[in-house]
């Protein structure tokens, strides 16, 4: 466990010889089913910084199943600032699997030796990220916010929320290499898509066939992404919280979301008294959200929250308390009572919309 | 049917405060609980040994307060439990504290085989969903991560079958045991142990095993000397520069004031009103 | 197989830790039942404790009880709506140890005294609530849990069990409680900096104040308000009869949020981190509400019994005093190898009788009804008071005696002459 301020930071580690020559800046480029996941587009936006910093190249690792679609990903990435990928094909990665997955991912740091190696924080990235990390006794910062190069040991400093997200704490690994880290989905900003670059690929073989490979995917049940909240990528979110009070007053949030077409989210508690599905909480252990707009109503901003929605280009906020925290933060206030300020809302959005129908 | 459940003592975090000015963590008071994750790991546990049978036996690595943890695991009807605690294990990262897990349960496994091991999905304070992992790749378990159900275990041919949650999906996986799941929260409710099991675990004289028992040589490969992982500097999150632009008008009304925000809204950023005019049409 | 004891102590509050406590001192073979995720959990957070009590129990109690902090200072605020009148009393020999009143924190307190309860021996098993007493005809032979296998005997069970004693009840023993004869109080903590504390309350490390208030923050019901420091928070909090509010139709939380805002009231808590919101009810029914506390294999102790003296705000130390003394009952008569029979257990209302305990209770009989049935103490006279100090103070330009007349028509007009006679006469035979 990390024990602030009791434990000042070691003295400095040099470096182990041994890792002298690990070069470059690597983000695994997560895809399962013939899609990548957006977190790492936005990890190579970040994992550019870091490598430009550093002054090295930033590559794409791809792993999947052999053919077009795969491959494709490199082209991707290399549009969303990747120099070169390493590029893996063979058919025992069709499905996701820890075991062919860690195997070819640590060959292929073994073998190309980066010095810092970026991995989204989701189901994936994280099962992978550790074994990996396991087998080559490397540290690994988990759920990172934030990304820098320490300028005096050009090592990675890793921050992240600590003690339930009240506190950050950076974290580097100094001995040891490649650094590794993981980080959620919309953490880092999405980078500009930039259909003219274009850059190499590095084919690597796995060396594992089907036989030797224990787990076995049977079956896979895709989500009915109808009926499943998408809060994550969604462009405006209408967010509710205890301010609310009842169960029955949330759907004043229900009806302005309607009207705006956007996702519902919530704070905590909302979500623990049940009054919406947890993939809704917004926050520190729910999801970490950028929409366009956020508005909250009845929500503190209490850090937990306020380190999932931050990032938000515009938050609105609404709450009773002139001193509420989340008005800090948001960028418009207003002081009232949401159980009428809602309704009100929803009111002068449709008017607005409405109008912009008939002009448009 | 022999499963191995870790579960870590850890600070209730919704009760952890930061003192305002010295931007230390305030921990008195703060009750420490199982980590809520880990119950879910123990229930699943519970109920395999329910339907066939055999032994649930509990490990945490922590100070010597952590026993109150493994008594609560006796107490849901847990059979055994194992605090490893030892001065060399403390500042343990990830990485370390998985290796002190593995080298015990792999003591453990000497006495008994062990079937399945068990963790949580992640914990509450360190949050990072890796020791379990950890785990698997030092022993060379089969790793199940984000179990949502198990859905049958077949002892004589050593195979299990699982669903795992994916992104965007779940797998339904086969693989052999001995494997080593984390399993997802929801998944089921913690039981209300008996009364007997109140008293057995109220009685129980805990196993406190030291780094030697725990079967690690190498004092350098655990605690804070086996961790890759250096913590640097521990601080607030920084406030933001400007504060919220606040709508008022003169009489306050919901009304005045939604259309007031519209204007102000729309005017600085036109973007959101185009954004807002292509969903509408 | 069921198991089987000496002695059950059902409920860890102060009570049941005292009793246990003496009874595995003792040499019983005890079992503690403890509903609260652990001993204290379920009880409402910070409190004061009156050293006297726990010190015949655990002479050593101050090498490792957790204890905020020390009293030296006690305040007594009259409040109108935005002026309190009040008395300080604060001495430097508080100061000097052996402290006599401690703030604590009752989650750590009664965690730590249950440890104690532990190394002396007593099974104590927690999350684990009693339903009802099992009986043998009329003789208390065991209880029944809440769990699976859930039922235990014994030869004595001591009911330590709270405010409301369902057990007692349940089983006939004594009849519902009067809602005249209960406190609902609400308390807050506010987490400050501990420098803070110390810098608002004029005090040094470990020291500590209480403010004790009376007046209109009770909105005319029989109640009152109180304060203390802790360490790194401030314990705040109303109580006021539940007859009171159940006519009143106003609600605790409403009373405490006002009583929050009063201006002598909001600077104290300024910037406080406010962690923790708990109602609780509170005996006060006095004397003539203490209930059969004995029976055959039965015995009750601490606020299950309504031993709390309203007045000053003692309710731990008669719970501890109780306990002890039931436990003390248990082990003569163990010792003298006779039965626990309603006859043989008397011995334990004796020496309560004989005790500060009872001794109080019976001094501040009639203080309950008093109160009730006068509303004015809780709101004319502190606005009157109020006024007065008020008119006194400021300096305007009329002379002392002017001042002197419009105070005492004030309160002729408010009050005759005769009312506030009688009230004098009232306040006397409460404190008799
Ligand atoms: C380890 C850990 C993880 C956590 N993770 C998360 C997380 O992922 N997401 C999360 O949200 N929280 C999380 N929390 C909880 C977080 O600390 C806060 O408790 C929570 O965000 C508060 O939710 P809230 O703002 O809805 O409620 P409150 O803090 O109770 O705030 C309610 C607000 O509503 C206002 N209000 C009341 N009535 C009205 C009214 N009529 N009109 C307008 N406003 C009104 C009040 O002034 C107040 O500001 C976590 C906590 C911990 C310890
Ligand atoms: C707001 C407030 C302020 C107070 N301030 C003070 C003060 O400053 N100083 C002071 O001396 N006193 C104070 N008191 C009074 C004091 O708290 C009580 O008198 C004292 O706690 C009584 O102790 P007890 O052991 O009888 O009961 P409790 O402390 O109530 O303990 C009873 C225990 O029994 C358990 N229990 C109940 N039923 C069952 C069951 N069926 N099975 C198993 N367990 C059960 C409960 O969980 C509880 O832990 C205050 C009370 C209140 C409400
Ligand atoms: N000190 C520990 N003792 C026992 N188990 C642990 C310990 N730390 C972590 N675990 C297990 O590993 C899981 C993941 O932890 P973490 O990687 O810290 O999020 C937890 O849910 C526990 O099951």
């Amino acid at each position: 466990m990390i024990e602030p301020a009791k434990k000042p930071a070691r003295r400095k580690v040099e470096l182990d010889p041994r890792f002298a020559s690990y070069k470059g800046v690597w983000v695994f480029i997560e895809n399962e089913r013939g899609a990548v996941h957006p977190v790492s587009w936005e990890l190579l936006g970040e994992g550019r910084k870091l490598a430009d910093v550093l002054g090295v190249e930033l590559a794409g690792v791809v792993m999947g199943p052999p053919g077009e679609a795969t491959r494709g990903f490199c082209a991707e990435a290399f549009h969303h600032g990747a120099d070169f990928c390493y590029l893996v094909q063979d058919e025992v990665l069709r499905d996701y699997r820890n075991e062919p997955y860690t195997k070819g991912l640590t060959d292929l740091v073994n073998a190309c030796q980066p010095e810092i190696l970026l991995l989204g924080a989701t189901t994936l990235g994280r099962d992978l990220a550790g074994s990996v990390a396991t087998t080559l006794a490397t540290g690994l910062t988990a759920d990172c916010t934030e990304l820098a190069i320490d300028p005096e040991s050009r090592c990675l400093a890793a921050t992240r929320p600590t003690f339930g997200g009240s506190l950050l704490c950076t974290i580097m690994t100094q001995r040891h290499r490649p650094q590794m880290a993981t980080v959620r989905p919309r953490v880092m900003a999405m980078p500009d898509r930039d259909s003219s670059r274009s850059g190499r690929i590095v084919e690597h073989p796995l060396g594992m066939v089907e036989s030797s490979i224990v787990t076995k995917v049977l079956e896979y049940l895709p989500d009915n992404r109808q009926d499943q909240p998408q809060l994550v990528y969604a462009d405006i979110i209408v967010a509710g919280g205890r301010g609310l009070k009842k169960p029955e007053n949330f759907h004043r949030v229900w009806d302005l979301a309607r009207v705006l077409g956007a996702e519902v989210g919530a704070s905590r508690p909302v979500v623990q008294a049940g009054w919406v599905e947890l993939d809704r909480q917004v926050g520190q252990s729910g999801k970490t959200v950028r929409p366009k707009l956020y508005i909250a109503a009845g929500i503190s901003g209490a850090v937990q929250h306020r380190v999932g929605m931050q990032d938000s280009d515009v938050i609105i906020a609404i709450n009773n308390d002139p001193n509420a925290p989340i008005f800090d933060f948001a960028h418009y206030g207003i002081v009232g009572n949401a159980m009428q300020i809602l309704p009100a809302l929803t009111e002068a959005f449709r008017a607005h919309l409405a109008q912009a129908r008939k002009v448009g | 049917m022999h499963s191995v459940v870790c579960i870590k003592q850890v600070p209730d975090s919704a009760q952890i405060r930061v003192h305002p000015v010295t931007n230390t963590i305030m921990r008195q008071g703060v009750p420490a609980i199982i980590n809520p994750y880990d119950l879910f790991a123990l229930e699943q546990a519970l109920r395999l040994k329910d339907r066939f049978g055999g032994t649930v036996t509990v490990v945490t690595m922590g100070p010597p307060q952590a026993e109150v943890a493994l008594r609560k695991a006796l107490s849901f009807g847990a059979d055994e439990a194992i605090l490893v605690s030892d001065r060399a294990f403390a500042g343990a990262d990830t990485l370390a504290t998985s290796c002190a897990l593995a080298s015990t349960i792999r003591q453990i496994r000497k006495n008994m085989p062990v079937d399945i091991v068990f963790t949580g999905k992640q914990t509450i304070d360190g949050d990072t969903a890796q020791v379990g992992p950890g785990i698997a790749r030092r022993l060379d378990l089969q790793l199940l991560t984000y179990v949502s159900r198990i859905l049958e275990v077949d002892h004589g041919a050593r195979q299990i079958r699982v669903e795992r949650r994916a992104e965007g999906g779940v797998q339904v996986l086969r693989t052999a045991l001995p494997c080593l799941i984390t399993m997802l929260e929801g998944t089921n409710e913690m039981r209300f142990g008996t009364m007997a099991d109140m008293f057995r675990a109220a009685r129980a004289e805990l196993k406190v095993w030291d780094r030697l028992a725990a079967g690690i040589e190498d004092p350098s490969l655990v605690g804070l000397k086996g961790s890759p992982t250096v913590v640097g500097k521990v601080f607030a999150p920084k406030p933001r520069a400007l504060r919220a632009e606040m709508i008022e008008t003169a009489t306050q009304e919901p009304k005045d004031l939604a259309v007031t925000l519209l204007a102000k809204l729309f005017t600085q950023h036109p973007r959101i009103e185009r954004e807002l005019a292509r969903r509408a049409v | 197989m069921a198991e089987k004891f000496d002695a059950i102590v059902v409920g860890a509050g102060p009570a049941g830790n005292a009793a246990a406590y003496t009874l595995a001192k003792g040499g019983l073979k005890v079992l503690q039942l403890e509903r609260g995720e652990y001993p204290g959990s379920k009880n409402v957070q910070g409190a004061i404790l009156y050293s006297d009590a726990l010190e015949r129990i655990i002479a050593n109690f101050r090498d490792d009880a957790p204890l905020e902090r020390h009293l030296i200072e006690q305040r007594v605020w009259i409040l109108d709506d935005e002026s309190y009148v009040g008395t300080t009393y604060r001495s430097a020999q508080f100061n000097q140890p052996p402290y006599n009143r401690y703030t604590i924190i009752r989650a750590h307190f009664d965690k730590w005294f249950s440890s104690r309860v532990q190394q002396a021996g007593a099974l104590v098993i927690c999350e684990t609530t009693v339903n009802e007493l099992l009986l043998d005809g009329k003789r208390v032979v065991g209880v029944r849990t809440d769990r699976q296998g859930g039922d235990i005997y014994a030869d004595v069970v001591i009911l330590a069990d709270g405010v409301n004693s369902l057990l007692a009840r349940k089983a006939g023993f004594h009849p519902e409680i009067k809602s005249k004869d209960v406190a609902l109080a609400v308390k807050e903590i506010h987490f400050l900096p501990q420098e803070t504390i110390e810098s608002r309350f004029n005090i040094g490390e470990d020291e500590g104040v209480v403010i004790e208030m009376a007046g209109k923050i009770s909105q005319g019901m029989m109640g009152t308000g109180f304060l203390y420091t802790n360490k790194e928070s401030i314990t705040l909090g109303i109580g006021c009869m539940l007859s009171d509010f159940k006519c009143q139709r106003t609600t605790p939380y409403a009373l405490l949020e006002k009583m929050k805002a009063h201006p002598a009231i909001r600077p104290l808590i300024e910037g406080g981190e406010m962690k923790e919101y708990a109602a609780h009810l509170i005996p006060e029914g006095g004397y003539d509400a203490v209930p059969p506390i004995y029976g055959e294999g039965w015995l009750i102790a601490g606020d299950a019994g309504m031993f709390v003296n309203g007045l000053h705000r003692e309710g731990s130390n008669l719970a501890m005093t109780t306990g002890q003394t039931a436990a003390r009952t248990v082990l003569d008569l163990a010792a003298a190898g006779k039965p626990f029979s309603a006859k043989n257990l008397a011995r334990y209302r004796e020496r309560l009788d004989d005790s500060f305990v009872m001794k109080d209770l019976k001094k501040y009989r009639r203080a309950p009804e008093i109160f009730h049935d006068n509303s004015q103490f809780f709101t004319t006279y502190p606005e009157l008071l109020n006024r007065a100090a008020h008119t006194l103070i400021r300096v305007d330009g009329v002379d002392k005696k002017t001042k002197e007349r419009e105070i005492r028509r004030n309160f002729v007009a408010r009050r005759s002459a005769w009312g506030l006679i009688g009230d004098a006469f009232k306040m006397w035979r409460a404190f008799e």
